[in-house]
């Protein structure tokens, strides 16, 4: 969850200098999103918890998961953003001109509404693969469940068990988040502003 | 005709261009209150070019335009001076996340600051105007793209505009779906609207347009009363395209 | 330690690992690709216990973190007498991930076929089995490039999970170099890189591709 904040905090900044920022600083954001997207969660997680202290900057376990989550599903959420927001047509935001907005306002009440709606659905996805990768943590000794789990499993000894009931607790997560989200989106939703799905 | 009225809007020497195309070659023109004119030309003549021209959505590269008294080319108040003019789209362009209503009344709201209410009010007025009153709480995705283009329409009005540009608001159109179209803009004609349309409607133009003007390669080759143009033209230019497109039954002239 | 030391020490154990996880990647995604395409079409044209059935399936797996899944197939299988190596849990975890996910795409492809082609195909006397064969599978293969390759992509970054269980993968490579030369910050860079080229160089490798296969009018936006 802090972790996906987080992500959000830093993603709508970095879309918005993609897409309307002078040249050097379009470039970085670009560079930042393309980076973070290529590389695994995991090594980012290592840089950030077994990596900084090289510098002197000790992060606990949980601190260093969040972080990491987090700049990752920015890079993400950003593309979320600045593809929902350049899918409205440029017409759109002409036609808002042509009755005398500024380019503010037209952003405001023209643009804005719109692209905020093409973006929950992948904004929905979004939210469970954040938390599917938060079992990543794991990794750093984080205790989440996966390891909350394991703790278990050397008490029980019965690792089938456990893991099952592991992937039905993430399961019932993101069925529960998805379909709050899907309410949502069909509260808001309007005729004729399309929907398009992004997978993982 | 309507000589001793005011003039609502001056071009002088407008010129544009894209890259290496040089779209508008040295326009000039005007349009007084009240009249309708008709611009109509091959595609690609500049002709839409030169309506984004006029509220700014294109800033010419040489040249001005006047509205009333005001330089609209260079002013530092483009917004205000756009309020004044309407502008019909092609597309439509009705914003996809309101209601007619909401696309109506979202420029007295936001723009010119009304009250809810009193904005409300006057775009069901303006709706009522273009025959949709019924259809105001139906979203675009929802109408019919002669409903649509009506709701343009109303949208530009709701404005209280100086004058309105249409570009070529009826080439998106199912032909059935044309005539509601040309009936509003015929009706605003009579009640004194003053209107600049692009458009190959020839019937429309025949029994509205005050003038019609011949544009090619960026620069206006003729104008006159259509009664005159059509009959009896005074550049060949302007015959043979005319000719071309009665031969299109004024269906889809562009194109 | 400088950089370009860690470099040179390292990068024979981190290229090993490196073949390992492109073993692993490509493997997994034929493997899944067999899968996507049965679930796919399952849940598409199958009767209904087996739609439900493979929707089910796909869902459980989407739903739950792929940690998990190598885990159960891993930790969970061996009290049931099922031993598997820490490369063959990855492969068969990371294949039944990938399966789900590529199902999902290509039923994705498959419903975007507007139907008048199947119309066509059987108004032609093609039985429904070959209108699916000849006429839809050939263009929803065609739109689900794009999106497979981005899940090609992924699974390669997914990869490095494996090291948790000990396949000696190039994340596993790089934990056992940093625990050897303390250059932890280095060393986990230089793995950084490594993927960050990988990644960089299929994506632009199946951007040419696309570009390259391009039939007019099957634009895929993503």
């Amino acid at each position: 969850m802090l972790g996906l904040g987080l992500g959000l905090a830093v993603a709508i900044p970095i879309s918005f200098l993609q897409i309307f920022a002078p040249q050097p600083f379009r470039f970085l954001a670009s560079a930042y999103e393309r980076v973070l997207r290529s590389i695994p969660l995991l090594v980012t997680l290592f840089l950030l918890f077994y990596g900084l202290p090289t510098f002197g900057i000790r992060l606990p376990p949980f601190t260093a998961a969040v972080i990491g989550v987090g700049l990752r599903s920015s890079a993400y959420q950003s593309q979320i953003f600045r593809g929902a927001i350049l899918s409205i047509s440029e017409n759109q935001f002409r036609a808002a001109l042509s009755i005398g907005m500024n380019r503010i306002r037209a952003f405001r009440h023209i643009v804005m509404p719109q692209a905020l709606r093409l973006a929950i659905p992948p904004w929905t996805n979004e939210l469970t693969i954040v938390l599917k990768d938060t079992s990543m943590a794991f990794a750093l000794g984080v205790v989440e469940l996966v390891r909350q789990g394991r703790y278990i499993i050397v008490a029980t000894r019965e690792p089938l068990v456990i893991y099952l009931t592991i992937a039905a607790i993430y399961l019932i997560l993101t069925l529960l988040s998805n379909n709050t989200l899907g309410r949502l989106e069909k509260r808001l939703r309007i005729p004729g502003i399309g929907v398009e799905e992004r997978v993982r | 005709m309507n000589k001793e009225k005011e003039i609502v809007l001056r071009i002088e020497d407008v010129h544009k261009s894209f890259g290496e195309n040089h779209v508008l070659r040295g326009v000039s023109m005007g349009i007084r209150r009240g009249e309708t004119k008709i611009l109509i030309g091959p595609s690609g003549t500049g002709k839409s070019t030169l309506l984004t021209c006029i509220n700014m959505l294109t800033p010419p590269d040489a040249g001005k335009i006047w509205l009333l008294e005001d330089e609209i080319t260079g002013s530092k108040r483009v917004n205000l001076l756009r309020q004044k003019i309407g502008f019909v789209f092609q597309d439509f362009s009705l914003f996809n996340h309101l209601t007619a209503l909401g696309n109506v009344s979202i420029g007295l709201t936001k723009v010119k600051g009304m009250d809810r209410k009193k904005a409300r009010k006057k775009a069901l007025e303006e709706l009522k105007q273009v025959g949709l009153e019924e259809k105001a709480s139906s979203y675009p995705a929802q109408l019919s793209g002669g409903q649509k283009q009506r709701v343009a329409i109303a949208r530009a009005l709701a404005m209280d505009p100086q004058l309105i540009l249409f570009d070529e608001p009826t080439s998106a159109l199912d032909p059935e779906l044309i005539g509601e179209v040309l009936g509003v803009m015929k009706k605003l004609a009579n009640q004194g609207m003053t209107m600049l349309v692009v458009s190959h409607e020839m019937g429309f133009a025949r029994s509205v347009a005050d003038e019609v003007i011949f544009m090619e390669g960026g620069v206006i080759v003729e104008q006159g009363p259509p009664a005159q143009l059509f009959s009896s033209p005074k550049v060949e230019r302007t015959g043979q395209f005319l000719s071309r497109l009665s031969g299109l039954f004024g269906e889809e002239g562009e194109k | 330690m400088t950089f370009w030391q860690v470099i040179q020490q390292s990068w024979s154990p981190m290229l090993d690992g490196l073949q390992v996880t492109m073993q692993l990647t490509l493997l997994s995604i034929v493997f899944g690709l067999a899968l996507g395409l049965f679930l796919a079409l399952g849940k598409v044209y199958g009767w209904k216990p087996l739609r439900w059935f493979c929707t089910a399936f796909i869902e459980i797996i989407r739903g739950t973190p792929l940690l998990v899944q190598i885990f159960i197939i891993y930790f969970g299988l061996p009290p049931y007498g099922i031993r598997l190596s820490p490369l063959e849990a990855a492969v068969i975890a990371f294949s039944i991930n990938s399966g789900a996910y590529q199902a999902e795409y290509l039923r994705g492809a498959i419903q975007s076929i507007p139907s008048g082609q199947m119309q066509a195909a059987l108004s032609m006397g093609m039985t429904p089995w070959q209108g699916v064969i000849s006429i839809i599978m050939p263009q929803a293969l065609r739109r689900v490039i794009p999106p497979w390759t981005n899940e090609f992509i992924y699974l390669l970054k997914y990869t490095s999970l494996a090291y948790i269980i000990g396949t000696p993968e190039l994340m596993a490579q790089a934990r056992f170099v940093a625990s050897r030369n303390y250059e932890y910050f280095q060393t986990y860079l230089f793995a950084a890189l490594i993927y960050l080229s990988i990644v960089l160089v299929f994506s632009e490798f199946f951007g040419w591709v696309e570009r390259k296969f391009r039939i007019p009018g099957f634009e895929f936006h993503k």
